[in-house]
């Protein structure tokens, strides 16, 4: 198909370069440097979606980031995206876009019968309309909702692409790359200053692309791309393109989306699609510039009705005509130049301009050119359903109140102009309490909050010259306060035209006995009449009319809808604008993809993996992972077609049986010097610490001040000032960070010195009744008797010439060690465990043994302390000194906590000795009482116990202590099951605990 | 995305650290009788200010050491930090 609307020359674009693309399935061509929008008009694709609320037809509106409706599905390299701004996205060779929000074809929608019951969709039509009968929002109202109204689909595949995160510091961040981004950029890179420049179209210039002034002896473009050169080639400035900076927070910190991909047909090897800046920037310059405000009138939505700068951009930018037979509406001399292009390219538009009678040197040309103009005329309608055919125009009164008669005119596009909007969103989410300016009536920013100043347009200085010198100074004087540097430069000559003043006027009237839809907000469907029912039904608050209406919601943001909404507001209120107040811009500005949002973290870099220095052999030895924390740990080690459930029956029972060997690496190691080091753990923990003797370990319960049980472990006492603290996996960096916090704040003449030594050791616990066996042939030369080596003793070996350490201890009940390595010797420690262990049947075994091993024996671990219990509810409230002050003490004579029916650890097996009780399931006293039954407790670890072989839990219950013998039921209603138990000691197997001391 | 100054590294990103609340909670002294009202203050109520706050940061990707920061709850301005044990004038 031929590019009927591309004119012969002219433009940005590549000519040379054609590229072939699809949109709905057909074939079109464009050119090298095009926009999707661009590339859909040349080929006089003019309707490209439908509308949200009524599926009215939808055109472009915009040329770029203001574009409220060209939003489309996007194809590209086997991936689909939601939500593209068709104006924004490039063109490349093979892109294939979809319309969204028709069903089922753009040409055909079934939603479009919305439009015709519009007077049943009302303002707040949400509310009212979907509130009831309430059974039928799932079956009806909703999946209707979803499948008429959505805005694209997300895809449900793995999105491959790489995003990337970057941290950048500067010394100037300067947000866009028009006049006044350029000109302050240029000065304060002269001064020596870190700059970066952003913009986010793929050309810089901005308005100099489409403008016709000159600057020194060159044109405003021409300027613009020696500038940019320039700054490209200076070693302290960064030049980004595609960039958008769209959030600006805290602290002077800005995040910028940088599309560094999205523009070619396919991302290249090592390059991420998008990269997320997050720049902390001394000084921010905001040159974001402005964006045209629509002119109101009925049926102002229609496909062909455009914004005039936009109508330019296609025709500067792109060498394509929006239309052939164009109107242009004007309330300021913007529609002229507009209408000028035009004419240079030869078409004839027809100039509407609602004022009486202006005068300028641009209206001048337009006259000598030999454009028609008609004053004080306005466009009461456009006519055309899928596309503009003519339009309804008429005299309008000086008062703008009475329209005179109405003459039809033949036109394919309505260029309108309304006058500009400083795009003043980042200084605003800075802090910037906006100030409405009367003379252009819109708002700009105030008095500065952060480090920011606003430029040029942005600042609603609309003539180059001060806003070129504005920015010069600007530049200059902020980067002379960073760099002391001095560097003055010259004022180019700018020769632009002058303009006269805008009309006040916006919103035509209706003609008698006419009700045509006159839209504010084109992305949302919002129109004059919703705003005036919203006003009717007493909405005060622009923030609720916002709300109800959907007035500059969704991704828009209300670009191109804000002022005009408040315009209304006000004028209905009889109020000033500055009264009604604007809604809060809040970041991001444009609409940001997830990918770039999660950046590299996703998968397994979600968080780092750490490995232990075993991890090699578990490997080998057909070990299934599982997570612990950020520690990867060995769950079971597979044998043949064995499941977990037999595997840890296995693993369990050779501990009790034989002996076993478990990787105990990712527990946490903390290691406590200094004098004070016993007063320290005295303190933290709830036993007596003070005495124990070097060599000896002990075990200890630290608490939170509330009382509440923070952590446990064992703690041992190397020499004279020196411990080792164990932890549990997963509070080792919590506790590291309680001790640091006591000894720094609170007890500071405390002379101990703590650090974390996790990684430092590897540790392997060697557990069951033939390990004293199994150490004796690893520590040949030490005396590891029950004697030499008795319960919670420990002593400094050497493993076959490795430094080791060797601890007494027992987490799986039975006569056990623990031997720490310095982790490089880790793997050598455990091929000798293993070698050596072969004569006693050793078989390493993993955390879901370990775990039936501690459940069986009733020892407490991270599933009982869960930041809910006490030491007496996990019965160590033996380990409570009454003598000495401890952190939390306090707390425990709180009536709740010494209550005569506080919860307590117990036993629960299941009547039939069969069923498995899953974990998390709530104990109640009667299976059939009525909803809600009382919930006596629950079940905290579940394991099959391989002592006496039928499963076992322990649970937290309601006055456990007395309940021993008493016979429950289990529910869990997520499983649907019902089980009878009976509650016993929570010390299952050896409750006497004579096998850790044998 | 705050900007704090650690008074041991210098200014460094927010995600360097972790928040401790406020600073002006003094724990009471070990051994020491007191009432439950003043227990429950020190572990419970908090005044959650509105405003000029001195509050309790540690830099834990850091130097990992704790210490007390003036900042504005309502603006999020910092006026300044301060070394754990450096008096406060
Ligand atoms: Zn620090």
């Amino acid at each position: 198909m031929s590019q009927k609307f591309r004119l012969e020359n002219g433009g940005l674009i590549n000519r040379d370069k054609k590229l072939s693309f699809k949109f709905n399935g057909k074939s079109y061509y464009g050119y090298e440097g095009d926009t999707l929008a661009s590339a859909l008009i040349a080929n006089g694709v003019h309707l490209v979606g439908r509308s949200f609320k009524y599926h009215r037809p939808r055109g472009f509106f915009g040329a770029g980031v203001d574009e409220p409706y060209a939003v489309v599905q996007l194809y590209r390299n086997n991936e689909t995206e939601p939500n593209i701004k068709a104006t924004e996205q490039e063109l490349f060779e093979g892109l294939e876009a979809k319309s969204v929000n028709c069903w089922p074809s753009v040409n055909f929608d079934i939603g479009a019968i919305n439009n015709f019951l519009k007077i049943f969709l009302p303002a707040g039509f949400y509310y009212k309309t979907f509130m009831w009968p309430k059974s039928f929002w799932y079956r009806v109202y909703e999946p209707f909702i979803r499948k008429a109204a959505g805005l694209g689909v997300a895809s449900t595949k793995h999105d491959k692409e790489r995003y990337e995160h970057k941290y950048e510091y500067c010394d100037l961040l300067i947000a866009g790359s028009g006049p006044s981004g350029l000109a302050s950029a240029y000065a304060a890179a002269k001064n020596g200053a870190r700059v970066i420049l952003a913009e986010d179209k793929p050309r810089f210039g901005g308005s100099l692309l489409t403008s016709d002034v000159n600057i020194g002896n060159q044109s405003g473009e021409d300027w613009a791309n020696s500038i940019i050169s320039e700054l490209k080639e200076m070693p302290n400035v960064v030049v980004k393109n595609r960039s958008q900076v769209f959030g600006y927070y805290d602290h002077n910190m800005l995040v910028m989306s940088e599309k560094v991909s999205d523009h070619l047909p396919k991302t290249k090897k090592h390059h991420p699609k998008q990269r997320l800046w997050y720049i902390r920037a001394k000084e921010v310059l905001i040159s974001s510039g402005s964006i045209e405000r629509p002119l109101v009138f009925g049926n102002n939505d229609t496909p062909g009705v455009m914004l005039s700068s936009a109508a330019k951009e296609y025709l500067k930018v792109y060498g394509v005509l929006v239309g052939k037979n164009p109107l242009v509406f004007t309330n300021n001399d913007s529609g002229y130049e507009t209408a000028i292009e035009f004419k240079k390219n030869g078409v004839n538009p027809i100039i509407l301009d609602s004022r009486v009678n202006p005068q300028s040197e641009i209206i001048d040309e337009a006259i000598n050119l030999g454009i028609k103009i008609k004053f004080s005329h306005v466009v009461v309608v456009a006519q055309g359903y899928k596309k503009v055919s003519s339009a309804d125009i008429a005299k309008i009164s000086d008062d703008k109140k009475q329209l005179g008669t109405i003459e039809n005119i033949k036109c394919d596009c309505i260029c309108v102009s309304g006058f500009w909007t400083p795009t003043i969103h980042l200084a605003s989410q800075s802090g910037n309490k906006a100030k409405f300016k009367e003379e252009i009536d819109a708002f700009v920013p105030g008095t500065s909050k952060q480090n920011e100043t606003t430029l040029g347009a942005a600042n609603g200085i609309f003539t180059l010259e001060e806003t070129l010198k504005d920015s010069f100074i600007a530049g200059q004087d902020l980067s002379k306060k960073i760099t002391n540097n001095d560097n003055k430069i010259s004022f180019p000559n700018v020769v632009e035209k002058k303009s006269s003043q805008h009309d006040k006027f916006w919103c035509v009237p209706l003609p008698k006995g006419k009700s045509y839809k006159r839209f504010l907000d084109f992305q949302n469907d919002v129109a004059v009449s919703d705003i005036e029912i919203a006003l009717k039904e007493g909405y005060r608050s622009i923030e609720h009319v916002k709300r109800y209406t959907t007035l500059g919601m969704a991704t828009d943001q209300g670009k191109t809808s804000n002022l005009n909404g408040l315009q209304l507001v006000s004028n209905i209120e009889n109020k000033v604008v500055p009264a009604v107040g604007h809604t809060t811009f809040r970041p991001p500005y444009t609409p940001i993809s997830i990918g770039a949002i999660v950046g590299r973290e996703v998968g397994k870099h979600s968080k780092p993996t750490r490995k232990s220095p075993m991890h090699a052999w578990h490997e080998k030895n057909n070990a299934v992972f599982v997570d612990a924390g950020v520690w990867l740990r060995p769950r079971y080690y597979k044998q043949g077609n064995e499941t977990l459930f037999e595997a840890s029956k296995r693993e369990a029972k050779n501990v009790r049986t034989n002996v076993g060997v478990c990787d105990v690496t990712t527990l946490g190691k903390i290691d406590i010097k200094g004098p004070d080091a016993a007063e320290l753990l005295n303190r933290v923990y709830t036993n007596a610490w003070l005495k124990l003797p070097v060599g000896k370990a002990r075990y200890g319960v630290m608490l939170r001040e509330d009382g509440i049980v923070m952590d446990d472990g064992t703690t041992t006492r190397i020499s004279e000032n020196h411990y080792h603290m164990t932890t549990t996996t997963a509070q080792a960096a919590n506790v590291l960070s309680h001790l640091e916090y006591y000894l720094q704040l609170v007890w500071p003449e405390l002379n101990v010195h703590v650090v974390s030594t996790t990684e430092q050791w590897a540790g392997a616990a060697i557990a069951g009744p033939k390990s004293r066996k199994l150490l004796e042939k690893l520590f040949p030369n030490n005396d590891v008797s029950n004697e030499g080596l008795p319960f919670m003793g420990y002593m400094e070996s050497e493993l076959f010439g490795v430094k080791a350490r060797i601890f007494r201890i027992s987490f799986s009940g039975e006569l056990a060690y623990e031997v720490n390595v310095e982790s490089d010797n880790g793997q050598f420690m455990w091929e000798k465990i293993i070698e050596l262990g072969q004569e006693f049947q050793v078989q390493p075994y993993g955390t879901e043994a370990l775990s039936t091993l501690r459940i069986e024996m009733g020892h407490v671990a991270g599933s009982e302390l869960d930041g809910r219990t006490i030491s007496y509810d996990t019965s160590l409230e033996g380990l409570i000194s009454k003598k000495k002050d401890f952190i939390g003490k306090r707390s425990l004579n709180r009536e709740a906590f010494t209550s005569s029916d506080r919860q307590k650890i117990v036993g629960v097996v299941p009547l039939d000795k069969k069923t498995s009780i899953p974990e998390g399931s709530h104990l109640v006293k009667d299976a059939q009482a009525p909803l809600p039954n009382k919930k006596l407790g629950h079940i905290s670890a579940s394991c099959w116990s391989v002592e006496h072989d039928n499963p076992f839990s322990l649970a937290i219950l309601k006055d456990g202590k007395n309940m021993i013998g008493e016979k429950l039921f289990v529910m869990c209603p997520l499983k649907n099951k019902v089980i009878p138990v009976e509650i016993v000691s929570s010390h299952y197997v050896d409750p006497k605990g004579e096998r850790v001391r044998s | 995305m705050l900007h704090i100054k650690c008074p041991h590294c210098g200014m460094r990103s927010q995600n360097e650290f972790s928040y401790g609340g406020d600073a002006s909670i003094k724990r009471p002294q070990l051994n020491k009788e007191i009432s439950d009202e003043e227990w429950d203050n020190f572990v419970y109520n908090r005044k959650s200010l509105r405003g000029k706050h001195l509050e309790l940061w540690q830099h834990l990707s850091g130097c990992r050491q704790w210490i007390k920061v003036e900042r504005d709850t309502a603006t999020h301005e910092i006026f300044n930090t301060y070394k754990a044990d450096e008096e406060i004038t």
